[in-house]
């Protein structure tokens, strides 16, 4: 019941209505642009990061391949990304909205360490 | 064994028995695969014998017993140099049970699974069930406490633990502890064991007498083997602090899929073979990864550890022999 009283509040103020497709609408359309601006990419080898530091534009998207026999995953780490456990030739993407520096490392191996620098 | 092995062997022999120095703070790393030997603790002062002696002669009088170690079993892994890791565990206990002496129990010590999946774990308990030893106790290695922070390996294996899956219990006058350094790594750093598990090893040694042998068990080497490979754990010099109190110490531990020893006071560190794949000797690659070996040869790096307990000898002899 509740929810069918609060579908018609929003019928009944059509100001509401307009500002929420404003609201989102607005990001669906720039995530469209950035995925076709801009890529890169990471490769796992070695219980390796390559490139160690990778400097992107913001609004990339950066995909991580493990190319080792062994499982990896890749973890920001302050919080920002976690990948599954990622087995070999599997993949993670993130992209980057805000430009500022991205350190990472395997929670598996972390020794493993990399980051990731948007700008 | 090749010659050159028996050469490193009977060097290392000579070594050892060069006796009437004091043993504390001596330090001696050595590093082989698939060859045997016996340590026997005794004292603190540890001494080597050939494998193949027969010390598991006495084992089964008086309170004496023995117990093996697996370790890195990999269940799920499926690539070279070892495309069936199932039939090598199988292997492995084969040769157990074909033991001279059967084992009273099993330790696992981690990495179980490949991939921390159920049906890898199902695998590898129906398999050591088939085990003449039917208590099987388990430490997680990385592999294990995959993307739930070990919360499935809790459930399946860590029921009576503590923490994140540590645990003590005592077999015949000597004291078992095993040890989680698996979980929270940090970027850029060893194997763990934190704050909390130190805190309960603490009270849980304090009360024993220093006459108990102790037996720690854990995945990661609790002793700086290869940091570069993090082949080490951060804070293992807290916990071993602990057991300096005691005699007789034995440190076991998997993780780097080959043997090595290195005695250091009253305290002998060992890692045992995987039963699943080799690795690289630290260095001696571009990434400690799984080693790729002729089929033919893989048997002879994969292995089990045969540890033996002489009651009024209080010492433990280990012995670590190949699959085949």
């Amino acid at each position: 019941m509740k929810k069918t009283n609060m579908w018609f509040a929003g019928l009944a103020a059509p100001g509401v209505v307009v500002m929420f497709l404003l609201l989102a609408g607005s990001p669906r359309v720039r995530a469209t642009d950035q995925a076709s601006e801009a890529k890169a990419e990471v490769k796992i080898d070695n219980f390796t990061f390559g490139p160690q530091t990778l400097t992107v534009a913001v609004g990339t998207t950066v995909t991580w391949t493990n190319r080792d026999d062994i499982p990896h995953t890749v973890v920001s780490t302050e919080g920002v990304f976690k990948s599954k456990v990622r087995d070999t030739d599997e993949n993670f993407s993130y992209t980057f909205s805000k430009a500022g520096t991205y350190p990472y490392y395997c929670s598996v191996h972390p020794k493993m360490t990399g980051k990731i620098v948007v700008q | 064994m090749t010659n050159r092995n028996q050469d490193i062997i009977d060097q290392k022999l000579q070594n050892l028995n060069n006796d009437g120095i004091d043993r504390r703070g001596f330090l001696k790393c050595m590093a082989w695969a698939g060859t045997g030997l016996v340590w026997t603790m005794s004292g603190g002062i540890p001494v080597s014998q050939a494998f193949a002696k027969g010390i598991g002669k006495h084992a089964g009088k008086g309170g004496d017993f023995s117990f093996v170690q697996i370790s890195d079993s990999h269940m799920g892994f499926n690539k070279p140099a070892n495309p069936d890791v199932a039939a090598t565990l199988q292997a492995a206990v084969d040769k157990i049970n074909g033991l001279a002496t059967p084992p009273e129990f099993l330790l696992h010590t981690g990495d179980i699974s490949h991939l921390s999946r159920p049906e890898q774990f199902d695998n590898v308990d129906q398999i050591l069930r088939s085990a003449s030893a039917k208590d099987v106790f388990f430490v997680p290695g990385e592999h294990d406490v995959l993307d739930d922070n070990g919360k499935s390996y809790l459930e399946r294996y860590g029921k009576k633990a503590n923490g994140s899956g540590w645990y003590s219990f005592d077999h015949k006058g000597v004291h078992f502890i095993g040890l989680v350094n698996v979980l929270n790594l940090k970027a850029g750093g060893l194997g763990s064991l934190g704050g909390d598990q130190l805190e309960w090893m603490e009270k849980d040694v304090k009360h024993l007498k220093h006459s108990t042998p102790v037996v720690v068990f854990a995945h990661i080497p609790l002793w700086s083997v290869y940091p570069q490979w993090g082949w080490g754990t951060e804070d293992s010099a807290q916990a071993l602090a602990y057991l300096k109190k005691f005699g007789s110490v034995t440190v076991l531990n998997g993780h780097i899929h080959q043997t090595m020893q290195k005695v250091e006071g009253r305290v002998t560190f060992h890692t045992a073979m995987s039963t699943a794949f080799p690795q690289p000797q630290p260095g001696k690659a571009d990434s400690p990864g799984p080693m790729k070996v002729p089929a033919e040869k893989l048997r002879s790096v994969l292995g089990i550890t045969d540890v033996n307990y002489v009651r009024g000898q209080y010492s433990l002899a280990v012995v670590d022999s190949a699959l085949g």
